[in-house]
């Protein structure tokens, strides 16, 4: 948490002073109030006083009070100029470090926990702040003021305030030790519940067609229940710190006036007077005292969920990608769309064994090259690393001649149209979709955005939209279809006019014929580019130039469709199980 | 509301409607929320008279100063004194523990309503809404209107209480001075009001622009490998800097008018409490009123305006009560399927031929477009019928409808020639085996995935199953086995997980087998295997088939070819192609070379 701080800005700070200064004038003006007060008090009690006495006394206290007024607006102010400014930069910071994060790191975190960090635990570790600022400079400042005041004022006094406070800080301690835990448990059967009901949502048609509902909905209140007792266990323990708190502040009253009045009672007639001010100003005060204990009580209380925050979001922040750019980001080679694998080896991180081991080829400018094996072969994997999501770990990956680990990630990139297995889609219009990000040639030009989506076989789709290009895509792409959004993807890639395509598996989603208008279109459109396809289908790759036939990780062959159906025996078995025999 | 975010605070579209659905809910609860409130009430009206014996006592120590106090007169308002901050005590804490159970109930029971909801709600419900919007009813918006039902009740009644208490009071004492507090009170309510009204739209656009940056943060790290592919860090970073910008300054807004009503409030007390003295001294000199007056009056007025912004705190709860139950009410009043209890013919299972016929079957999605168009299809008893088209042809529509998923909007379909208007849908799943394409696998241990909701089935025909798949030795090798718990963790490769769901269907016996895609995740030497399984699972059952690899139904006895909703073609693959038409065409395809 402490680590969170050093992330305030330099005008955050000198807004963080300023408060303090706006803060300890706000709580002298407010204890000042009450001595007014008693002063009216006074000249009311006296009797034949003078209007103007009363009004001068008025106006003091009014001057206080707005002086107070306008303090805790200037607090106000920079208080939520501060919580807000450093969530903003939090926030962008942690956003734009995940964004330099490769593969590796986002799968080491996992995607939906980097979306919660960015958003859950910055708004977590943001309200701390907020909060944190005004009871961790308010407290210790009324604290010390009212401590000053009653200083000294009979050792009575002081003992019967400092019981108030242990009794308080017994309390707030239990409750940390019981409830605290519980409210981290809490939050395990909170996500159980919502597991669970996910579950029953996206498994709806399954539970259905076995007549399952019973069996979900028991399961559901099971966790219900479950959730429903540690809720009600926690709001119950939590209902004693309100009776406790408030009978501690009037018990505390009380028993200072009637030991004052016992003390006054006792004492010498001099002595008198003194012990009757000494306990008005402790019956005022002593109040104060608990009160910023209680509020840095409460501190402690909100401080582990924001801790976990902060030390989530530190995790993040503190991860340096694997992946560092390289320096080359112009042409140094005369090579166009040369890819080369040399003796290429990688294993995932933490694996234990290699998922692609001595792996060569190359492939030169305007051939198509395709891979193919059971999943889990390594073929996704292989291609992944010409766009560097990973690094391999033993020979190289040459583009154009030159090691991919020396380039540039945007000038190696500008090289590259890649083609996820899984369309992505973001939100905007259609257009903005195809024209996603930066390429050598700058946004491409409307004829180019026909021509690709022409290719990419979306032109009839994209055409009975109502608003055509226009048309809105809604976040994660939910209102087009598997095809539809592959299809656009594709396009993406085509507007780029790149060296290379890289398909990633990218045509399951689309039906044979589809598949095929689109590849034929392609090689059409691009007679140069160099194209890496990823399939399943011996349909799909049957035509390229080179096949490579993966299996665990290993090359069991590279040829053409006739070299690998006559001798590579794994070839053999997955075009059997797709095709006849007379069509072997 | 398809794409709806969450409603936030204050943004109720009926107000006064939600709260009162939401009492009328609470009904069972009554008599506990009442005792709840009374307690709340009792409770703050101790507090009114507390402070005031504690001035008793201060005068009585005033008054004795010089000539002793009178010690007797003290310890008996001591004791007194005691007694009401005890009782204020106990019924606080009654009040904190009644209000706790009727939470929990409350909450309780709704999630019970909404989790019952979701079996009955048809599947064109959830086609239009996204998983986290029903979850967010269920969790969310649940926890929000029991936090500040709970909150804002007890709030509102307290104040309630104290304020009423001490109008009554004062008015009670002295109307004059009565109406200078009240009058200098206004002051600071309608401050409070403006500042309100004006924070309103600042906390609704911070609601829309935290939403909007979430979902760009989920959106940018989704699709993490495209926008470094396609250097588009900066613009995603532009966009995320505008939104985060805007959010920053509607934030701070917000925030800052938010922390302004304590302060102000605070002010209007003092106000109020000079201008009680000044009024209250020239009715003294006047000879108008006693000196105590005064005295009680700078107590009522503490009182008198600490309800004000409790007020304005405990409406604003009440506004994301009220949000929050609409979304729920807006769930549970829902259109639920056709209610079948009026059907009374039923089919056993065991005794079901097996044959299915489509009559004239027109369907859509939504009354304006049909997809289905004059569906027609007669299936014999063990036949195995591939539908195949391309993609959005309504493969999967044929399946929905046969499962009786949705109902169709005019035409029949006939099991063993009953027509399934005239079953119940337990019926028909109960004939109906599934394997579908997503591969559903829930938390739980092997076994307990393969065995499902049906408990006849033992262990044996477990392992069985998972013998025929394939999966015997991958499991055995597992730590745990059969018992091994499935989670998030990816200790299944997809192929393994369609497996799993393809041994769940095989201890299932139905005369009627639906696959949809049921391979295409699976890799083709793994999908030997599975067809094996298939094969097996197949026999002696009517099967319907969808798959984008012909391969697989190659074999079916009967193929419809669907285009646009229609069948355009029916046969077997021999004579499909024979007859050089769209089949011959999709499947050629397959086989083409893209450079010829």
């Amino acid at each position: 948490m402490i680590k969170m701080f050093k992330n305030l800005k330099k005008k955050e700070i000198i807004y963080f002073l300023i408060s303090i200064v706006f803060v300890v004038v706000g709580v002298l003006l407010d204890l000042k109030i009450p001595d007014y007060m008693q002063e009216i008090t006074t000249l009311l009690t006296a009797g034949n006083t003078e209007m103007k006495e009363i009004l001068v006394q008025g106006g003091f206290m009014l001057a206080c009070a707005f002086g107070s007024l306008v303090s805790a607006v200037v607090v106000g102010y920079f208080a939520s100029f501060i919580g807000t400014s450093f969530e903003k930069n939090l926030r962008s910071r942690v956003f734009r470090k995940v964004e330099s994060f490769g593969m590796e790191e986002i799968k080491k975190f996992s995607t939906s926990s980097l979306i919660t960090r960015s958003t859950n635990d910055v708004t977590q570790v943001k309200m701390f702040i907020v909060m944190g600022i005004q009871m961790l400079i308010k407290a210790p400042i009324m604290a010390s003021i009212a401590v000053s005041k009653i200083a000294n004022k009979g050792w009575e006094f002081s003992l019967v305030t400092l019981v108030g406070v242990l009794i308080v800080l017994v309390m707030v301690i239990a409750l940390v030790l019981i409830v605290l835990p519980k409210f981290k448990l809490l939050q395990t059967l909170t996500d159980k519940l919502n597991r669970i009901t996910r579950e029953n949502l996206t498994g709806i048609r399954v539970v259905r067609a076995y007549n399952a509902e019973e069996y979900q909905l028991k399961k559901i209140e099971g966790a219900n229940d479950e959730l429903t007792d540690m809720n009600l266990f926690t709001a119950r323990a939590m209902s004693f710190m309100n009776p406790v708190m408030s009978s501690v502040m009037s018990g505390l009253s009380l028993a200072i006036y009637w030991i004052g009045a016992h003390l006054i009672n006792q004492a010498e007639v001099l002595d008198k007077m003194e012990i009757f001010g000494n306990m008005v100003t402790f019956s005022s005060y002593a109040v104060q005292v608990i009160m910023s204990f209680m509020m840095l009580v409460m501190l402690f209380i909100i401080y582990p969920r924001a801790s976990v925050s902060a030390k989530r979001l530190n995790e993040v922040l503190d991860t340096d990608p694997n992946v560092k750019d390289g320096e080359i980001d112009e042409d140094t080679t005369d090579l166009k769309g040369v890819v080369e694998f040399k003796d290429v080896s990688f294993k995932y991180p933490d694996a234990e064994e290699y998922i692609l081991k001595d792996i060569n080829f190359k492939i030169n400018k305007g051939e198509t090259i395709a891979f193919i094996g059971s999943t889990g072969s390594g073929k996704s994997t292989l291609i992944n690393l010409i766009p560097r999501f990973y690094d391999v770990n033993e020979g190289e990956v040459l583009v154009d001649g030159v090691n991919v680990k020396d380039m540039k990630s945007t000038y190696l990139n500008n090289k590259i149209g890649y083609i996820s297995q899984k369309a992505v889609m973001f939100k905007g219009t259609v257009e903005e979709n195809i024209t996603f990000g930066e390429c050598l040639q700058g946004k491409p030009s409307k004829e180019r955005i026909e021509e690709a989506i022409e290719v990419a076989q979306a032109k009839e789709f994209i055409d009975a939209l109502d608003d055509g290009f226009d048309t809105s895509v809604a976040q994660g792409g939910t209102n087009f279809s598997g095809g539809q959004k592959q299809r656009l993807s594709i396009a993406r890639a085509i507007a780029r006019n790149p060296e290379i395509y890289i398909f990633d598996d990218s045509f399951s989603a689309l039906d044979y014929k589809t598949d095929f208008a689109l590849r034929k279109a392609l090689r059409k459109h691009t007679n140069d580019a160099t194209i890496l396809i990823v399939a399943q289908r011996i349909g799909t790759i049957k035509d390229a130039d080179k096949i490579v036939v993966l299996d665990s990780g290993k090359c069991a062959g590279i040829g053409t469709h006739e070299e690998l159906l006559k001798n590579c025996k794994v070839y053999k078995e997955i075009a059997k199980s797709q095709l006849r025999e007379e069509e072997l | 509301m398809p794409h709806g975010r969450p409603k936030m605070e204050g943004s109720a579209k009926d107000f006064k409607g939600s709260i009162m659905r939401l009492f009328a809910y609470c009904k069972p609860y009554m008599p506990l929320i009442m005792i709840g409130l009374l307690s709340a009430g009792i409770s703050s009206i101790m507090t009114i008279i507390g402070p005031d014996q504690l001035k008793e006592i201060t005068n009585t120590i005033t008054a004795g100063l010089v000539s002793g106090i009178d010690l007797d007169k003290i310890k008996s308002i001591g004791i007194a004194l005691l007694i009401i901050f005890a009782l204020s005590a106990v019924f606080s804490l009654l009040e904190g523990l009644v209000m706790a159970s009727v939470t929990a109930k409350l909450s309780k029971s709704l999630r019970s309503k909404l989790a019952g909801k979701i079996n009955r709600l048809p599947l064109a419900y959830f086609d239009t809404t996204t998983v986290g919007d029903t979850l967010s009813r269920m969790t969310n918006d649940v926890d929000t209107i029991c936090q500040t039902m709970n909150q804002s009740l007890s709030t509102l009644v307290a104040a309630f209480t104290l304020f009423v208490g001490s109008l009554f009071m004062m008015f009670k004492t002295s109307w004059i001075l009565a109406i200078t507090a009240i009058l200098s009170s206004l002051v600071g309510f309608v401050l409070m009001m403006i500042i309100l009204k004006n924070s309103q739209k600042y906390f609704t656009k911070v609601q829309e622009e935290l939403g909007n940056i979430n979902g760009h943060i989920e959106e940018v790290f989704s699709g993490h490998n495209v926008v470094k592919a396609y250097n588009a860090e900066d613009e995603v970073n532009k966009k995320f800097d505008e939104i985060n910008e805007s959010l920053f300054v509607n934030g701070r807004k917000s925030q800052f008018y938010s922390g302004l009503m304590h302060p102000i409030m605070g002010f209007v007390g003092n106000l109020g409490y000079v201008a009680v003295c000044i009024v209250g001294a020239v009715l003294t000199l006047n000879g108008n009123i006693s000196f105590g007056v005064i005295v009680a009056f700078m107590l009522y007025i503490r009182f008198f305006t600490q309800p004000l912004t409790q007020f304005a705190m405990g409406l604003n709860q009440l506004q994301s009560t009220a949000a929050a139950s609409e979304r729920v009410f807006e769930f549970l009043d829902a259109k639920e399927l056709k209610d079948e209890s009026k059907i009374t013919k039923y089919l056993d299972k065991n005794e079901v031929k097996g044959s299915i016929e489509f009559k004239d079957v027109e369907f859509g999605y939504t009354e304006d477009k049909t997809i289905i168009k004059g569906f027609s299809a007669k299936i014999k008893p063990g036949e195995k019928v591939a539908i195949v088209g391309p993609t959005g042809a309504g493969k999967t529509t044929i399946v929905n409808l046969l499962m009786k998923f949705y109902d169709i909007d005019s035409g029949e379909i006939l099991i063993d020639g009953v027509s399934t208007k005239e079953l119940t849908r337990e019926n028909i799943h109960d004939l109906f085996v599934m394997v579908l394409q997503d591969t559903w696998l829930f938390e739980g241990s092997i076994k307990d995935n393969i065995r499902y909701n049906d408990a006849s089935i033992n262990d044996e025909k477990i392992i069985e199953a998972c013998k025929v798949v394939g999966l015997d030795h991958f499991i055995k090798t597992l730590p745990d086995g059969y018992d091994t718990l499935l989670d998030d963790s990816d200790a299944l490769s997809q192929g393994q997980k369609q497996l799993m769901t393809i041994a769940r269907s095989m201890v299932d016996s139905c005369p009627f087998l639906i696959l949809d895609e049921a391979t295409s995740s699976v890799d083709t030497r793994t999908e030997i295997l599975v067809q094996k399984a298939m094969d097996e699972l197949t026999k002696g059952r009517t099967s319907f088939i969808i798959a984008h690899r012909l391969s697989t139904i190659r074999n079916a006895d009967l193929i419809l070819v669907l285009k646009d909703g229609n069948i355009i073609e029916q046969g077997n693959h021999d004579a499909l192609i024979e007859k050089k038409g769209f089949y011959a065409e999709l499947y050629n395809s397959q086989f083409q070379n893209a450079n010829e």
